[in-house]
């Protein structure tokens, strides 16, 4: 059997807080779970769940209560492990003195890159991040979707076999998201594994072979992006516009904004809501699944937790 | 070591980069400046009055530097939080650490040399001629930037586990106790219990002991400083200072980043 790209074995940690710090907030509970060599995986949750936590635990940034953790077969406290791993921190933030290729060369100099090669690889990240024209000026004078940019570029500079990224497209306009999941599928196709979080759960859906949903702490399950959110559709909805005057039972039910109508229905009611529009020669724009959103989908989780709290303690008393 | 010549490199670099540097620089001119005026209204003790000033700008400016872009070395890259993406690179936590102190020291050793030049653009401009006995000069410039070399190590311990305030205090704190240690050895109070006594020796020997790295007024009147006095500071900075980065390496290993 392969081993697996990342191993997460009980991996727990608290904050203390408090006067003395003398409480303490769970951050992240007993945490096992595995990602496999080659593949996109999705770490979904809302802010605060312990996502970032799971991440800076598999970075060593900061240390677990219990548990321990492999890359590439590597403990995470072997700090070799660094060199087939690259990360893009949440939020980013680099020497602002620096250029961007003065910043990438200075990373690239841990990983024992020659010269002639620190400079060829410089210039194709940049490149590859569309940052070739900026790359003179200091970071200071960088916006924050540009410093992502950069961030993602330190992150697959030295072509690490796994790259994990903290909510990569946070901050980035519509065509950094576009590139930035370019750059994903790319190392997907050569061969490299991707550890990605995120609570945008269209991007999991686009990316992800596979994703594990973690709230208030605990992972909740792990599965394909249809298994784990795409299967609680609510319904079907049909954008149409039809001619005035029609008698369409239909129309009922619709709501009007301008000339089109839309209507939302259960799944199997569909095929006849067609027949029926197609009788009126209507328009159909077109018929889309209802899915939760992200906060219905996380909100559901929250409140499942909530209940079996509540169930316990009732039982309990 | 060769990550903690790439660190160094970066440090030094951000510090040629920091504007506050050239500032002390040129407040350092302004120092010599006023040295040469001192110097034109003290007759018969021009020379020795420029000495005494210059050095000790050069070691207040030092210590400025030490103090405050020390703490910072740590503490601003966690604030800022650009040590993250450094840390998940094949880089000990501890090489990160000697990187940022050497890299101060460098910076503090270039700008150290500077000012001594500085200095000795004064004297030259006062006595029209440098003689063999000023270059002992530079001897007390070299053991000033010793004494802030340690500066650097202690300001870097406490960055490691408190806040950049906090740290700047204790430093600041541990520097002018540092300056009474000899004192604090032989000191003879009547009012004190033998065991108090023994306890403040105790403390005294624990902190680092300053005055040694002080020789202005010997070289400011042209006297010579003993070899030995040099060797025995010098090895008592490395000494002493190793056990200070262990130490603050030791505690910076284990620190949550926020």
């Amino acid at each position: 059997m392969a081993t697996p790209a990342i191993e997460i074995e009980h991996l727990s940690k608290e904050y203390p807080y408090g006067f003395l710090n003398l409480k303490k907030k769970i951050s992240l509970e007993d945490l096992s779970m595995r990602v496999d060599t080659g593949e996109v995986f999705g770490f979904l949750g809302p802010n605060g769940a312990g996502k970032s936590t799971t991440i800076k635990l598999l970075m060593r940034l900061i240390f677990p209560d219990r548990g321990t953790a492999r890359i590439l077969g590597k403990s995470i406290d072997d700090v070799s492990m660094h060199q087939e791993t690259g990360y893009l921190p949440e939020q980013p933030y680099f020497y602002d003195y620096l250029t961007a290729a003065e910043l990438l060369d200075y990373f690239a100099r841990f990983h024992g890159l020659t010269a002639t090669d620190r400079k060829t690889r410089v210039q194709n990240m940049l490149k590859k991040v569309g940052l070739e024209t900026a790359k003179k000026i200091q970071l200071r004078k960088y916006s924050k979707g540009m410093l992502q940019r950069v961030g993602l570029a330190q992150a697959i500079l030295h072509d690490p076999q796994v790259v994990i990224l903290d909510e990569p497209m946070s901050g980035l306009d519509p065509l950094g998201r576009r590139e930035v999941r370019d750059i994903i599928l790319e190392l997907k196709k050569d061969g490299r594994t991707v550890l990605f979080s995120t609570h945008i759960l269209s991007d999991a859906e686009m990316l992800c072979d596979r994703v594990g949903v973690i709230v208030g702490g605990k992972l909740r399950g792990v599965g394909t992006p249809g298994e784990m959110v795409g299967i609680q559709t609510q319904g079907m909805e049909v954008l149409f516009e039809v001619a005035e005057g029609k008698n369409l039972p239909l129309l009922a039910k619709a709501t009007r904004t301008g000339e089109r109508y839309r209507v939302q229905m259960p799944e199997e009611e569909l095929y006849g809501a067609i027949e029926q529009l197609r009788a009126a020669g209507a328009r159909i724009l077109s018929v889309a699944q209802i899915k939760p959103t992200l906060e219905e989908f996380f909100m559901n989780l929250v409140e499942a937790d909530r209940a079996q709290a509540n169930a316990v303690e009732v039982s309990g008393k | 070591m060769k990550n903690v010549r790439t660190v160094a490199a970066n440090t030094f670099r951000e510090a040629v980069r920091d504007r506050v540097l050239y500032n002390l620089v040129f407040f350092a001119l302004l120092m010599m400046g006023a040295a040469i005026l001192v110097g034109q209204i003290s007759i018969g003790i021009e020379e020795s009055v420029i000495v005494s000033l210059g050095l000790t700008a050069i070691s207040v400016i030092g210590l400025f530097i030490a103090v405050f872009i020390g703490v910072g070395l740590v503490s601003k890259e966690m604030d800022k939080r650009t040590l993250y993406a450094l840390l998940a690179k094949p880089v000990e936590r501890w090489e990160f650490l000697l990187g940022k102190f050497c890299g101060l020291v460098m910076t503090l050793t270039v700008n150290t040399a500077a000012m001594a030049v500085g200095l000795y653009l004064a004297l030259w401009a006062v006595k029209h001629t440098l003689e063999k006995s000023d270059g002992w000069i530079l001897v007390a410039v070299y053991l000033i930037l010793l004494k802030l070399a340690l500066i650097v190590a202690l300001a870097l311990l406490f960055s490691c586990f408190t806040t950049p305030f906090l740290a700047i205090l204790f430093t600041a704190g541990i520097y002018v106790a540092g300056v009474f240690a000899g004192d604090l050895r032989t000191v003879q109070a009547v009012d004190l219990s033998p065991a108090t006594m023994n306890l403040l020796k105790g403390v005294s020997y624990l902190l680092p002991n300053f005055e040694d790295f002080n020789v202005m007024g010997a070289v400011a009147h042209g006297r010579a400083v003993p070899g030995a006095l040099v060797g025995q500071a010098t090895l008592y900075a490395v000494v002493y200072g190793a056990v200070v980065l262990a130490a603050a390496s030791a505690i910076f290993s284990r620190r949550n980043l926020k």
